[in-house]
């Protein structure tokens, strides 16, 4: 395929030819980052969480009199355990993706103190007996918390509970103590200090902040007794098997509220609070799709009305070169191949555009470096589009017929 | 002629009715996107009190000490104040009015048997507040200062919690019981809700439901009622009694100045007031970080819109980018195609202003037709929109400057983009083109 007489033709249609190849360069660029985006966006969503998801659900209890939590939270689990199909409950302070956070932050010399520059800052939950088992955590290492364990701690004016034992999470562990075992190791906060004695894997924090980063995981465990709670215990976590999760729900919800009549009581699975937590990045990856969609589809009609103009233009052109011997391939390839060279020039500038643009977000937007797989993945796509759009008006020149040379216009 | 090259233009673009069908779809698609994200833009960034703003400040101190480390993403302490900085400036009373709130959600309990309890979001404030900030009153009004030292026990209740209570009737005087103390209700708020809610700390959200009830800040103190809201502490404080600790900053505070002598004065006794702690010892940086923002520059600098919304912001635009070159394509296609009609009609003796004039007025055309089209789908998005479940989604609607806003946006965009082609094709030069046919 000869090139040369493509190129002579463009320089005469300098202007739209310049343009067809912005609008390529444009379009690819803000196709890659839109696509990084909703990549991003769609990872957040499916963030791991070592939790049982499915079979979970919760019942968030308030307004129940802190005096009497030592005996109200028993005699709830004591109902809930009562209800048909339930295998486990128990009491904690919140849940992954809950938005209800506690943070603190903990350093790893004894004299370390909240506001120390050096400190981690990691989200509690405060647990009643059982809660590993009501949220089927996943123990990797060491052991969950006993019995004297869970009665012996209780909050006292401090906002940290009066006992030594915690149990963190597999990111958490490998962060603060890389290549060492963290069992045994100490956190300090003047004057509190934890021991851990097990390592869970990786559970979310209650709120992960707007993307996922290196703290998304930072999660800490502490046991607390019912009547020493002070009232953060509000959480009843229910498990049971996803089908009978709803029922089960419904049911534990009436008990709590019939129980604890001056209560508020709000009953949720945990699918629905991982579906709410998620919703507005949801709701932006589906409006980034659309804009993609209806983007490229704008290109590609673009494409196809300007070739048609130009095949519109030549059709005398082509007449005559049909007349002269060519094929109707021929006359096909001519059109694909300007439409290649058109392509591949925008696809050029538009990896270097989407590059640039990604920069700029980098330092403004808190995204991250893009791969740099998407940029020849949004230039391949461009070049299946350009090559898809300018095959009809493409074909409709081949069929110009070689009759239209001997006849004026 | 105006009329005439309308004609023209007319004739032209039916022509080729699916080409300008394209390029109308093309441009009322950018325009929609873009005006969507813009006008979701601007009631984000709305004035929410167009007539008092330019006289609300919000002071700024800052009691950090010197080696306090900011946490990542999480809140600026300084941008609310402690209890003890907040009653100090109270007590001066240096601005025509003053007042100190924090976020408050309690539950409540009705009266009425066979009523559960429920929780509310409110505020704890001071006297001032209603004054301040105009707060219309349904029924009754504010407490007093005097209540406020007394730490009497009264509420102000929002509208709809208001009729929620009481159905229609006088709620002035009755009892209402919050957490665990009862509190009389000495007002209830009328169509009263502006927004963004400005008064709020960073934690709350900005857009959506209004306060539904009000309590002397005094008596919350007192009682030791629960705040909802950033509670940030740098010192070794005890949960008992941090609501009152010299180093934990929760409160938000405004003051109401006439004029700028007074908005002089008041820096002026801010940074006095921040020596002052300096020389104590409480303080440890310098005096002149004392600010005193305008109510439109808080919200500024508090930063209301979301990241996710500036890039789709950006991304609508280049969207509109796109569309654009694409008609500036098109379009040029279109009228070099027509270089011998042209040609003719410069050699009849045509200017070039005239064929340009022609040409602009079929952009322009298309430009009105995608405007059109565009606030169609902007409409649409802003729908769509208003479905989503962000909390600033319900305010997304259009106002009259926006309407217009897309118009001119519209136009513009499609003459611009016909200048180029335009411009090209006027410069066709006759006598090659006519020998050609």
């Amino acid at each position: 395929m000869e090139i040369r007489p493509i190129f002579a033709s463009l320089r005469k249609h300098r202007i739209p030819a310049c343009l067809i190849v912005l609008e390529i360069a444009l379009a690819c660029a803000v196709l890659c980052n839109a696509v990084f985006m909703i990549s991003q966006r769609v990872s957040d969503i499916h963030l791991g969480n070592a939790i049982d998801e499915q079979g979970t659900a919760t019942v968030v209890l308030r307004g129940t009199d802190d005096k009497l939590v030592g005996s109200d939270i028993p005699r709830n689990l004591a109902a809930l355990r009562g209800i048909a199909g339930v295998q486990a409950v128990a009491v904690t302070s919140t849940l992954p993706l809950s938005h209800n956070n506690w943070g603190w932050s903990f350093g790893l010399d004894p004299d370390a103190t909240i506001s120390d520059q050096k400190s981690h800052n990691v989200s509690l939950y405060f647990v009643g007996e059982g809660a590993d088992q009501a949220l089927g955590l996943r123990l990797l290492q060491g052991r969950f918390f006993n019995g004297d364990e869970y009665a012996g701690s209780k909050f006292d004016t401090a906002p940290l509970p009066e006992t030594h034992v915690v149990v963190i999470t597999q990111s958490l562990a490998k962060k603060l103590w890389p290549g060492q075992s963290a069992l045994g190791k100490t956190l300090y906060s003047m004057p509190h200090y934890y021991a851990v004695i097990g390592v869970v894997a990786d559970v979310l924090r209650p709120a992960i902040g707007t993307h996922s980063g290196p703290y998304t995981y930072d999660s800490t465990y502490y046991p607390i007794s019912a009547g020493g709670s002070k009232g953060v215990l509000a959480y009843y976590v229910i498990r049971s098997a996803p089908q009978d999760r709803e029922r089960i729900l419904r049911e534990a919800e009436q008990k709590l509220a019939s129980l604890n009549p001056g209560a508020v009581t709000k009953a949720q699975t945990y699918s629905d609070i991982r579906e709410k937590y998620f919703a507005d990045m949801s709701s932006m990856a589906w409006m980034l799709v659309l804009v993609c969609v209806v983007m490229l589809a704008v290109t590609a009609f673009g494409i196809v009305g300007l070739t048609s103009f130009w095949v519109g233009q030549r059709r005398r052109q082509i007449g005559i070169r049909r007349a002269v011997g060519a094929t109707r391939g021929h006359i096909m390839q001519y059109f694909q191949t300007e439409n290649l060279l058109l392509t591949s020039v925008g696809v050029v500038v538009g990896m270097a555009l989407a590059f640039g643009i990604n920069l700029y977000l980098m330092q403004h937007y808190e995204m991250s470096r893009m791969p740099w797989y998407y940029l020849p993945g949004g230039a391949l796509a461009l070049w299946l589009l350009g090559q898809a759009s300018v095959f009809g008006p493409a074909q409709k020149a081949a069929s110009v017929p070689p009759v239209v040379a001997t006849r004026s216009v | 002629m105006f009329g005439y090259y309308l004609d023209i233009a007319l004739r032209s673009l039916r022509r080729n009715p699916v080409l300008t069908a394209l390029m109308v779809l093309a441009i009322g698609l950018g325009i929609g996107a873009s005006m969507t994200m813009i006008t979701v833009l601007h009631v984000m960034t709305d004035d929410p009190m167009p007539r008092r703003s330019g006289q609300l400040f919000y002071p700024h101190l800052n009691p950090l000490p010197l080696d306090y480390r900011q946490s990542g993403d999480g809140p600026d302490p300084s941008d609310n104040l402690t209890w003890p900085d907040a009653v100090a400036l109270l007590k001066a009373h240096r601005a025509e009015r003053q007042a100190a709130m924090a976020g408050a959600e309690l539950l409540l309990r009705p009266g009425r048997p066979g009523t559960r309890p429920f929780n509310i979001h409110g505020r704890y404030a001071t006297a001032d507040f209603f004054a301040m900030f105009g707060v219309q009153f349904a029924q009754g009004q504010g407490w007093t200062a005097a209540d406020d030292d007394a730490r009497a026990h009264v509420v102000v209740l929002g509208n709809t919690l208001s009729r929620k209570l009481f159905g229609g009737a006088d709620g002035i005087g009755q009892s209402v019981r919050l957490g665990e103390h009862d509190f009389r209700v000495v007002g209830v708020v009328g169509d009263w809700q502006p927004q963004p809610v400005f008064y709020t700390d960073a934690a709350a959200n900005r857009f959506g439901e209004a306060d539904q009830f009000f309590l002397p800040l005094s008596t919350a103190v007192d009682l030791k009622l629960d705040v909802n809201g950033n509670f940030s502490s740098w010192g070794e404080d005890q949960a008992d009694t941090r609501m009152v600790s010299a180093s934990t900053t929760w409160l938000q505070f405004w003051v109401q100045l006439r004029d700028p002598a007074q908005v002089a004065a008041y820096h002026q006794f801010m940074v006095d007031y921040s020596a002052q702690q300096n020389a104590l010892g409480r303080f440890q940086r310098p005096p002149t970080d004392a600010k005193l923002y305008g109510l439109m520059a808080w919200l500024g600098h508090q930063d209301l819109v979301p990241n996710d919304v500036r890039l789709q912001l950006w991304l609508a635009l280049g969207f509109l980018l796109v569309c654009m070159t694409n008609i500036v394509a098109l379009l040029l296609a279109k009228f070099l195609r027509r270089s011998g009609e042209i040609s003719v009609r410069r050699a009849l003796g045509a200017r070039r202003r005239d064929i340009f004039l022609q040409l602009g007025i079929e952009s322009a055309v298309i430009g009105l037709a995608g405007g059109v089209l565009g606030l169609l789908i902007a409409q649409l998005g802003l729908w769509s929109v208003r479905h989503r479940p962000d909390d600033y989604a319900q305010l997304a609607q259009m106002d009259v400057s926006m309407l217009l806003g897309t118009f001119v946006l519209a136009i513009a965009a499609s003459v611009l983009a016909g200048l180029l082609p335009a411009w090209r094709a006027c410069r066709v030069a006759p006598a090659l083109q006519l020998k050609t046919l």
